[in-house]
């Protein structure tokens, strides 16, 4: 349908309503991934980002893949965007980003160059040469057996994949541990103690560390005074995190 | 599978661009988390594609595990965002330049 003129075999689509459906996914596909990147606000991004994902879904039914779909739509679109949002309201960072502010000059060009490179030459690659696909059969486990799709990959991922299936449960302790940890409150004044540094601007950073290297840090209120006026802010987004930290755990 | 392999892999490789493009020109450190997903659905994309084109279920456990590490790694990292956030009130990553504070 698309570019079925096209006399390469490999490119040929060849039942008109499943090349309508991929175009159709692909181009929810593309569009959100242009969202992401546009997008000035976080929180348009991670909307974006759920149509990505929904197309994606799409794609994965158009496979035949219906539980991947279903685990897609519901781990991604359901509890990761969620965990997004939930950060970035929580951060309050849903503002614009500072686009103008641009440290190294010739970054964006060079990336959109080097990326429009590569990604054109995988597409010729994938177009004008068959050993690009790779082997044309495997020795791997069956894809349809008896039971249906979610029944074959559950018996795969308890008997062929074990050992990768208990590292994702080891991984998945080590982030919980890890998530605790890291925005643990330190209320023993020693280390972290937060309120005094929000709000400070990047030129009182720079003063006091390019000084002395590695005092004047910690536990000293800010130099300009801001202290009183966010503290206050802070110490609402402190409840609301303690409330907020039992909802991230629930999302996992 | 009636649309043949090679529209997938293009499609895929056309998103994992874009989430590699955004990657390198976002400064934002969450829409950075964003793109990094981007790439692994791009990931994704490929594995079920091949795994169907070559009837192995490899594919589709590869998917089962991409997703346990994407949900992993955003955890993490929106918990490193959010202890940096506590020091510096902010997201940009060109501010978190020091190691120390």
């Amino acid at each position: 349908m698309m570019m079925s003129g096209l006399a390469h075999p490999f490119l040929a689509v060849t039942t008109l309503p499943d090349a309508i459906v991929f175009a159709v996914a692909a181009v929810i596909i593309i569009a959100g991934a242009v969202g992401v990147i546009v997008e000035r606000n976080p929180v348009h991004s991670a909307l974006s980002l759920v149509i990505t994902l929904f197309g994606t879904a799409l794609i994965f039914l158009l496979l035949g893949d219906d539980f991947i779909a279903a685990v897609q739509v519901i781990v991604y679109a359901g509890a990761i965007v969620v965990l997004f949002l939930f950060v970035i309201m929580f951060l309050g960072v849903d503002k614009k980003e500072m686009i103008a502010r641009e440290p190294l000059k010739a970054q964006r060009p060079i990336a959109l160059l080097l990326v429009l490179v590569s990604v054109v030459g995988i597409l010729l690659l994938g177009a004008g040469a068959h050993y690009a696909l790779g082997a044309s059969s495997s020795t791997g486990v069956a894809n349809h057996q008896s039971g249906g799709e979610v029944a074959a990959l559950g018996r795969a991922v308890f008997t062929t994949y074990l050992l990768p299936f208990e590292a994702t449960a080891a991984l998945l302790i080590i982030a919980i541990i890890g998530a605790v940890v890291l925005t643990k409150r330190h209320n023993d004044g020693i280390e972290g103690s937060v309120l005094p540094y929000a709000g400070k601007d990047e030129s009182d950073e720079d003063d006091s560390s390019d000084e002395d290297g590695f005092s004047g840090e910690d536990g000293s209120f800010d130099e300009d005074g801001s202290y009183g006026s966010d503290g206050d802010d802070l110490d609402e987004g402190e409840q609301e995190y303690r409330d907020g930290r039992e909802d991230e755990e629930l999302v996992k | 599978m009636t649309v043949s392999l090679p529209w997938y892999m293009g499609l895929s490789a056309v998103l994992f661009g874009l989430g590699a493009l955004g990657l390198m020109i976002r400064r934002n450190v969450l829409v950075m988390y964003m793109c990094i997903e981007l790439m692994l659905n791009a990931a994704n994309i490929a594995f079920v594609a091949f795994a169907q084109k070559l009837n192995d279920l490899g594919g589709q456990a590869a998917v089962f595990f991409v997703l346990v590490v994407a949900a992993a790694e955003v955890v993490v990292g929106l918990g490193i965002v959010v202890a940096i956030f506590r020091r510096r009130a902010d997201t940009t990553a060109d501010d978190i330049h020091l190691m120390k504070g």
